[in-house]
């Protein structure tokens, strides 16, 4: 039965429906004014609850891009935040999630491929899927600590690109788990009995196809994983710093600028040149966004026409 | 060339090694805050969670406690950021839920097909939006327009509520409510929406033709169906609330006391952390930097039982690869 039995939905008796429904019982037609005002007044609160969610994101959009558009110009990549450009804290985002995407895809897809190949029921396997569901939820603040407690004071690497790299890995590590387990589970299993079949062991030439089927699903993982290390202001403030100068790669103890930092630095300044920096990076980093997010929606419909 | 069983064992014991980092990184994390909040949870001991008082005493000498270094007269109490955290995200909660749960029943129901995936196309950019860019639309046009429109009128008419009396602010707990149930919006839609969705159509189809109205068959036959995995998905929004640390910091009027209205500024142990770990460096016995790692440690065991709870029940709900993605 489609019921859920955990649930504590009985099936109305029929004779209950059919005396409840009766055009000819007077009761009834006045319920159903009842039950048709009802119904108007939650289409009225569905149709508000959208519009009121919507503003603020429209607003949100529709401002830093007028903004956005009306101070972009080719300074903005040239010079850097001391001459009220960009190109530091575009840069150093680069550099970071650069390191921090460099860590977390090869760990992530490996660890999702041997979720879903080589694990089926095994204790080990939901441990490491229960461990990947606790770090996707915790705060990035409290990752943020972490790598400056580990790596900034601890191993003595001071703010540095690499602490910073280090610590968004974790953040997206989860998510890429997750994403390439899911995908490669999607693959359907003729394909790999079929591959068996010809004599294929199932380490090379398994992997190599599910991969190649999975693959889609798997840069989607990727991609949304990027989009929320690109997100991410708090870690980065206590592991990379801020900086006014060109950021420096694989240095330690040198602080890098990145855009959601520009942001949160410049935003309540009353100098209106900052504040257009802080304009300007919020524009970049929704436009990068949003190019993620419709990139990323393409290629799970492309994904799940497989 | 190795034998195939020879790779073949190799390449699964190499991605198990890999699959493993998680857990060292999940370990690693909790060692590091233990130790580094040890030191204040020998000093302060109980009175860390019950005391109002956030002062690092910069000025006095230090002097020994419990075979630690620390200030005269200091004292690290929690509780005002651990008050702002939970009346935010409940408030994010009183907002959000109701707003999110009218989406999904807007889009499941009532919206032609096109302007469905248009919508669900902007709930999912929303998800995506940074939290610093929520925090800063909050501090330019929320922030102003409270403090000017909405919450005089709030002052004015609902000032027989003890709450809603006093002097408005624009930055504070309405404000921080607000951004938060924005920013949790997304999350809780799209899974609710999902799940909505699977209620199979045979059973839609069996209340239509009872003569049953559109809210009654979401309110009878798809929210029983669906009902573990929206409130899974709604304590998912809770911790993200509970963790959300740019937007209220920018929003919230970082305060040092509890708040007395709804007005009130507020401040969230996650705000708090990220902005007194610069001035914590100053403090020569450390203990400032110990006390907001045990801060710290706090919010990790908060936002880890509310998460651990969501997961369980939206795993045992129904979820689509999209809706988990976006989580």
């Amino acid at each position: 039965m489609y019921w859920n039995k955990k649930s504590n939905v009985e099936a109305p008796e029929t004779a209950d429906i059919v005396a409840r429904l009766d055009w000819r019982n007077p009761a009834v037609i006045s319920n159903y004014r009842n039950r048709k005002i009802t119904n108007n007044l939650i289409k009225l609160f569905s149709l508000v609850s959208v519009l009121l969610v919507l503003y603020p994101v429209f607003d949100i959009l529709y401002m830093f891009a007028y903004k956005g558009v009306l101070l972009l110009s080719i300074q903005t990549f040239t010079e850097t935040t001391l001459a009220g450009g960009l190109s530091n804290a575009i840069l150093g985002t680069i550099i970071i999630i650069g390191l921090s995407a460099g860590i977390a895809i090869p760990l992530g897809v490996f660890g999702g491929i041997y979720m879903a190949e080589f694990s089926d029921r095994s204790k080990y396997a939901s441990v490491v899927r229960f461990v990947s569901d606790v770090l996707a939820g915790l705060p990035s603040i409290v990752v943020g600590y972490f790598g400056f407690l580990a790596l900034v004071l601890y191993f003595n690497w001071g703010f540095s690109p690499m602490a910073a790299g280090i610590t968004l890995s974790i953040l997206m590590l989860p998510y890429i788990i997750r994403t390439t387990e899911l995908s490669l589970r999607k693959v359907p299993s003729t394909i790999r009995e079929a591959a068996i079949a010809l004599g294929s062991s199932k380490s090379q030439m398994v992997n190599r196809l599910t991969l190649r089927f999975a693959m889609p699903g798997i840069l989607t993982g990727i991609l949304i994983s990027v989009g929320i290390a690109l997100s991410e202001t708090a870690p980065l403030l206590y592991t990379a710093g801020f900086s006014n100068y060109q950021p420096c790669g694989l240095c330690f103890h040198s602080q890098t600028a990145y855009l959601t930092g520009i942001i949160y630095t410049f935003y309540t300044t009353p100098t209106a040149e900052f504040q257009n920096m802080a304009y300007l990076a919020a524009f970049l980093l929704i436009l990068t966004v949003l190019l993620i997010n419709v990139f990323a929606r393409s290629l799970l419909r492309r994904f799940s026409k497989l | 060339m190795l034998s195939a069983t020879v790779s073949d064992k190799l390449y699964k014991y190499f991605s198990a090694a890999i699959s493993a980092s998680a857990i060292v990184f999940l370990i690693v994390i909790a060692i590091v805050l233990v130790i580094y909040s040890y030191p204040s949870i020998v000093v302060y001991g109980i009175k860390f969670f019950t005391t109002t008082v956030w002062n690092p005493a910069l000025d006095q000498q230090p002097t020994m406690v419990h075979g630690f270094e620390v200030l005269r007269g200091s004292s690290f109490g929690v509780l005002v950021p651990l008050v702002g955290t939970i009346l935010s995200s409940a408030l994010a909660l009183i907002f959000g839920v109701p707003l999110s749960l009218g989406i999904a029943i807007f889009l499941t129901q009532y919206s032609p097909r096109r302007l469905s995936s248009l919508i669900s196309f902007v709930i999912e950019t929303m998800a995506g939006i940074p939290s610093v860019i929520y925090g800063f639309w909050g501090f330019l046009v929320l922030g102003p327009f409270l403090l000017n429109y909405l919450e005089p009128l709030m002052a004015k008419y609902l000032s027989f509520l003890p709450f809603f009396k006093g002097p408005v602010y624009s930055y504070g707990f309405l404000a921080s409510g607000m951004v938060l149930a924005i920013m949790i919006v997304p999350i809780i839609t799209s899974i609710s929406r999902d799940a909505l969705m699977q209620t199979p159509q045979e059973l839609k189809d069996a209340g239509r033709a009872m003569g049953l109205t559109s809210w009654e068959i979401v309110r009878k036959i798809m929210f029983p169906f669906a009902k573990s995995s929206i409130i899974g998905a709604v304590i998912l929004g809770l911790g993200r609330a509970l963790g959300e640390t740019m937007a209220v910091a920018m929003v919230s009027g970082t305060a040092t006391s509890l708040p007395v209205s709804i007005y009130s500024p507020i401040n969230s142990m996650a705000a708090f952390m990220a902005l007194s770990l610069d001035g914590a460096q100053v403090d020569p016995t450390k203990m400032f930097i110990y006390a907001l790692v045990e801060m710290a440690a706090l919010l990790l065991i908060i936002t880890m039982i509310v998460n651990v709870v969501a997961r369980i029940l939206v795993r045992h709900g129904f979820i689509t690869s999209e809706s988990f993605v976006q989580v």
